[in-house]
């Protein structure tokens, strides 16, 4: 049975207690993309801007529980400055620390899970006793999939023309 | 019977979590089944199940013997005038107001009509009007809600003007606000407006009569009220339903049919296409069997004196800590109480809960409007039936005062 410790990491308290990043970017130039969670009501907006190839600058507004706070704000330093193949990168590895525990669940194949490098994820294993709580997993992913949005939006030339 | 003793009856309720006596306070949500409910579904399956309404052979007739007994046990359970002929069962209240949705309000209302909704409503009773809203350009509007979480009927009958059916919960499943339903019912009647009520949350724990009442429609859910998933109610008045048109189309909901056309069957199972639930509606008389048992003037008692104590445990330990959005008071309340402890996320609060044994719901409970009327994405909420004690409200502030020092 999984304790709350494993849950709550002291980084995780700390990261939502002082969230970095927190505000908003002017859009455009920067681009805006919104994240709900609709079995909480949880609610996240990814500001994200995009030059040469390179995430120059993030900003995380909206609200909601420390794992889903926690998870942007680690999100926001991890990714800031560095290039979009190396930001898709980093999605990738962490939603795969996320699905470790339903891929388990799913073919009951527990031998080979999903190859993680976790030099690559630094301060965010912390959040990987969140797919301990499987509910809760939801919460860690839903910043990067607004992530991943806001770097879709800024990449395709049709909607980087229309207007907010 | 004892109240006091009901909680032996729900095996469920007996088991350690986490290491913890498991609290059960999400019956708002769902609540949980007497062994007499386990018992009734089980007895069906294993002595007489077979298709309803069709057989000639014993058990099939006995069958179909249990099953309209449960219909007529559930009608007497609203005080429904004719139980066995104004009982549709449904698969849940949800459907319930789908049904009504899709069946007289197609057939009644047209582009301009409006329908008056609360700003209290479950998206269960906001989303089929929404839907039709968008089909037909029907004008939605809706009674405010005061900050003393009650509704606010000051401008009641200029709402009112041009309004064809108020659609209006009968107990908030996020305030336990009880609205004066009977004042609504009469002003809306007054007006040539029909009345549907959204009883999912009064009927399992107040005395209901669909007269008193004065609703014209009644949808409810037996999963909240000791039945089991899978199987609700419309109740609606003989001559409604007589004049709505069928809802799905089928098996059992047929007179006749030939090629070119078909003619429904007579009531209730104009409305109930296709093998019933069975099993459930058994389950579904033994719940009522249930509660009558033991008395709703009784749980509604107990339920009061629990939400006062609840009310006044979690005021005197907490102070202005903890927020209830509800009525302060147990006047026409429920034993609903949503929660905002210090500035702990809900979700949060929900997990460190359970670590304790204690089951809370965290979310916005599906009434995103009311959420943000109240500027919050969501709440904690326990709520309380008649198995619940001041044991159960004592482990509840004793798991949040864990939180305190977990979130600091």
């Amino acid at each position: 049975m999984p304790g709350l410790e494993d849950l709550y990491r002291e980084i995780i308290l700390d990261h939502y207690r002082s969230p970095r990043n927190r505000g908003e970017l002017p859009s455009p130039p920067a681009r805006r993309a919104e994240g709900f969670n609709p079995l909480c009501g949880d609610e996240v907006v990814v500001y994200v801007d995009v030059d040469d190839g390179t995430l120059k600058d993030i900003r995380i507004s909206g609200q909601g529980c420390s794992i889903s706070q926690s998870s942007a704000s680690l999100m926001s330093g991890a990714v800031k400055g560095k290039s979009l193949p190396e930001v898709r990168d980093l999605i990738r590895t962490f939603k795969a620390m996320m699905s470790i525990h339903e891929a388990r669940l799913g073919d009951g194949d527990a031998d080979e899970p999903v190859a993680l490098d976790p030099e690559s994820l630094g301060e965010l294993a912390a959040l990987q006793g969140v797919v301990k709580f499987p509910v809760r997993i939801k919460c860690a992913t839903l910043s990067w999939n607004t992530l991943a949005q806001g770097l879709d939006d800024a990449e395709s030339p049709d909607i980087a023309t229309a207007t907010d | 019977m004892d109240i006091a003793s009901c909680k032996r009856d729900f095996p469920l309720l007996h088991q350690i979590v986490h290491g913890h006596r498991l609290v059960y306070l999400d019956s708002a949500s769902s609540s949980q089944r007497p062994q007499s409910v386990l018992d009734a579904m089980d007895n069906y399956y294993e002595t007489t199940h077979a298709n309803v309404h069709r057989g000639v052979y014993a058990i099939a007739e006995e069958a179909d013997r249990r099953y309209e007994a449960a219909r007529t046990a559930v009608g007497r359970f609203i005080g429904a005038p004719n139980p066995a002929q104004e009982v549709i069962f449904t698969k849940n209240a949800t459907e319930a107001v789908n049904l009504v949705a899709l069946t007289w309000g197609r057939q009644t209302l047209k582009s301009g009509d409006a329908v008056l909704l609360t700003d209290m409503e479950h998206h269960a009773n906001l989303v089929p009007w929404l839907m039709l809203a968008e089909e037909r350009g029907i004008e939605l509007r809706w009674i405010p809600m005061g900050d003393d979480y009650r509704l606010d009927l000051t401008d009641l009958d200029r709402l009112l003007d041009g309004v064809k059916l108020v659609a209006c919960t009968t107990m908030s499943n996020v305030l336990g606000t009880i609205p004066p339903f009977a004042r609504i019912a009469d002003a809306a009647h007054r007006a040539g407006a029909l009345v549907l009520a959204d009883g999912a949350q009064s009927v399992p724990h107040l005395p209901t009569d669909v007269r008193s009442l004065g609703c014209d429609f009644l949808a409810f859910s037996a999963h909240k009220m000791l039945g089991p998933t899978g199987i609700g109610v419309l109740w609606a008045r003989q001559e409604l339903l007589d004049s709505m048109p069928p809802f799905m189309g089928g098996g059992g909901m047929i007179a006749d049919v030939r090629r070119d056309g078909f003619t429904t069957n007579e009531l209730p199972w104009k409305f109930e296409a296709g093998t019933p639930p069975i099993a459930e509606a058994v389950g579904f008389g033994a719940a009522v069997d249930y509660l009558d048992a033991v008395g709703m003037e009784a749980i509604h008692k107990h339920e009061l004196s629990l939400t006062a104590y609840a009310l006044e445990t979690l005021a005197q330990r907490f102070g202005d800590d903890l927020r209830i959005f509800g009525p302060a008071t147990t006047d026409e309340r429920g034993g609903v109480l949503s929660l905002a402890y210090r500035d702990i996320h809900p979700h949060d609060l929900a997990q460190v809960l359970d670590q304790q044994g204690v089951c809370v719901r965290a979310g916005h409970h599906c009434a995103k409007p009311l959420m943000r009327r109240l500027g919050v994405n969501a709440t904690a909420r326990a709520s309380l039936y008649l198995y619940n004690d001041e044991s159960d409200v004592d482990t509840l502030a004793d798991a949040l005062a864990e939180a305190a020092t977990l979130f600091g």
